[in-house]
């Protein structure tokens, strides 16, 4: 800075544009999470007394802890079907032609811009007594009486995955896009087959994209709320109802509170596994 | 001998991989195409295949008053939050795209977490804040909470496309004389313009689409479209609901090549 003032860098811009979005961010974002924190403190609605009733409530209690613990395994099922499904989508994507390319980029993004209720709606069609499998697996003769695959965990995963597979498949068609393509050559021609070429080579290198699109899709899944509640029914509860009910319903909100920031901690805790993983990944890659 | 055992291997691997590909883009794709054909049912239930086809429900849309208004509602919504989004965070992006400062790599943190914190808390959050400062519900306050949710998208999409730009230009532009204003006007805005667009465009979307925040932070008298349609869904099958989702569908298409041609959306999004 104070080297040689008369040189402005031309390329880049003073710091205080950032001031307005940076004041917003303070005034609505970190004020209210700052106030949910504090509320969330204290032992009863009116916020006159501090204690931690509200974080023991939730941790004593078996039912509360269920729901949190159903809600982390369902991530974790949306994140490994959408893995499964997603890569090949992203080695397929690499080995055509730039026209079936748009194709293949066009069919994965128009999920993540359609609304969520449109694609939760389809799979009440598709999974509903009346639906296609159903309707399909009976004019087969292969069942007498509907499946019942709404309302259940199954249903639930299927049609989280298929909308949040987006996530998974742009981090990764870039990941796969980056690399050299000749090391794939060079792996088959010193005499490993195409399976432990992409187990020992494609896999490894691509890891930095597997675990942003992981991050993104488990992130995604566990706070659908719609798909979720629409899918899985009353019978099924996940955090974000949870926090729904005892905020809306219920009106407790200190409750209501912890039960978010705890939701927040878990999500910032995944979160983080997953970034250490990606920075340990990106120098494997690199070597 | 060897020769051929690698090819059937090569083979099965690449027949594996192709096939799952396929089955994953038609599970992509499927649940789309079954709406847009359920919406045409002359029946009443959302029977596929449908016993016969007819408009009729898409005559009952027309006449579908509350589904209009909270559609209006949604669309005033989304347009103030991304006119919002775009002045904040293109700013926000010039400032801390080339910065190596600390402060700059904060603030990108920042400005990214509500992509990745559950908004239902953050709605909460808001609604929490808005009642303590005595202030009601409204479309403001929905216009507030939506452009926290959705600046992001306009600020990744801008230091994407600030990333992308050559330093030599603005430094041969400033040789030249220009002003820093004049070099913004005439050579940065124009080539991150596409960037922007697209940011606007995924930010207008996803405020058009969101449920978490407006669920704190609407009444009845805003009613917004994806809340409408969730309440009609949780209440009874309407078929009414598939032609609206094959209308968004249509309009999602529409929109999505639109963007496909003027900003070259599908490469943004990959790269």
């Amino acid at each position: 800075m104070g080297t040689a003032p008369a040189s402005r860098d031309v390329t880049s811009y003073g710091m205080g544009l950032a001031a307005p979005l940076a004041l917003f961010f303070l005034v609505f974002f970190v004020a209210p999470l700052l106030q949910l924190l504090w509320l969330s403190l204290h032992n009863d609605t009116a916020g006159l007394h501090w204690g931690v009733g509200q974080y023991l409530h939730f941790l004593t209690d078996p039912f509360s802890l269920s729901v949190l613990g159903s809600t982390l395994l369902l991530g974790a099922e949306v994140t490994a079907v959408c893995l499964v499904l997603g890569f090949p989508i992203a080695w397929l994507y690499q080995r055509v032609g730039p026209r079936l390319q748009t194709v293949i980029i066009l069919i994965v993004l128009l999920p993540l811009l359609t609304s969520v209720v449109v694609r939760t709606f389809a799979w009440i069609v598709i999974l509903g007594r009346q639906g296609i499998i159903n309707a399909t697996l009976q004019s087969l003769g292969i069942i007498d009486t509907p499946l019942k695959l709404l309302y259940t965990q199954f249903g639930v995963v299927i049609a989280l995955a298929q909308v949040q597979m987006p996530l998974m498949t742009l981090p990764l068609i870039t990941a796969l896009g980056r690399i050299d393509p000749n090391l794939d050559d060079a792996s088959c021609s010193l005499g490993a087959g195409s399976w432990r070429t992409f187990f020992r080579i494609v896999l490894p290198l691509s890891l930095p994209g597997v675990i942003a699109g992981c991050t993104l899709t488990y992130a995604a899944a566990i706070t659908a709320f719609i798909t979720q509640s629409l899918i899985g029914g009353g019978q099924m509860l996940f955090m974000p109802m949870y926090l729904y009910q005892q905020a809306s319903t219920l009106q407790n909100w200190p409750f209501a509170s912890a039960i978010s920031i705890i939701f927040l901690l878990a999500v910032l805790a995944v979160v983080s596994v997953f970034t250490t993983l990606g920075r340990m990944s990106r120098g494997y890659g690199g070597a | 001998m060897n020769g051929r055992k690698r090819t059937l291997e090569a083979i099965s691997f690449e027949f594996v991989m192709t096939v799952i590909a396929i089955i994953a883009l038609i599970i992509i794709i499927a649940p789309s195409l079954v709406v847009l054909i359920v919406s045409f049912t002359s029946g009443f239930s959302l029977r596929f295949p449908p016993p016969g086809y007819s408009l009729r429900w898409y005559a009952e849309l027309w006449d579908a008053w509350q589904l209009h208004f909270a559609a209006k509602n949604s669309l005033i919504v989304a347009l103030w939050a991304t006119c919002l989004s775009i002045v904040l965070g293109v700013a926000a992006a010039l400032a801390i795209s080339r910065s190596q400062k600390l402060s700059a790599r904060l603030l990108d943190s920042l400005f990214m977490s509500p992509l990745v914190l559950p908004a239902l808390a953050f709605g909460l959050a808001a609604l929490m804040l808005f009642s303590l400062v005595g202030l009601p519900v409204s479309p403001l306050t929905l216009v507030i909470g939506h452009t926290v949710v959705c600046v992001p998208y306009v600020v990744r999409n801008t230091v994407a496309a600030l990333a992308q730009l050559e330093p030599t230009l603005l430094e041969s532009s400033a040789v030249l004389g220009a002003s820093r204003l004049y070099t913004f006007r005439r050579i940065v805005l124009p080539l991150i313009r596409p960037g922007i667009i697209a940011g606007a465009f995924i930010a207008f979307m996803s405020s058009f689409d969101n449920v978490p925040v407006s669920l704190f932070l609407r009444d009845a008298a805003t009613d917004m479209l994806p809340i409408r349609m969730w309440q009609d869904l949780e209440g009874k099958l309407d078929v009414t609901i598939a032609a609206l989702s094959s209308v968004l569908i249509i309009a999602t298409v529409v929109l999505v090549a639109v963007m496909e041609r003027v900003t070259g959306l599908s490469r943004r999004l990959t790269n």
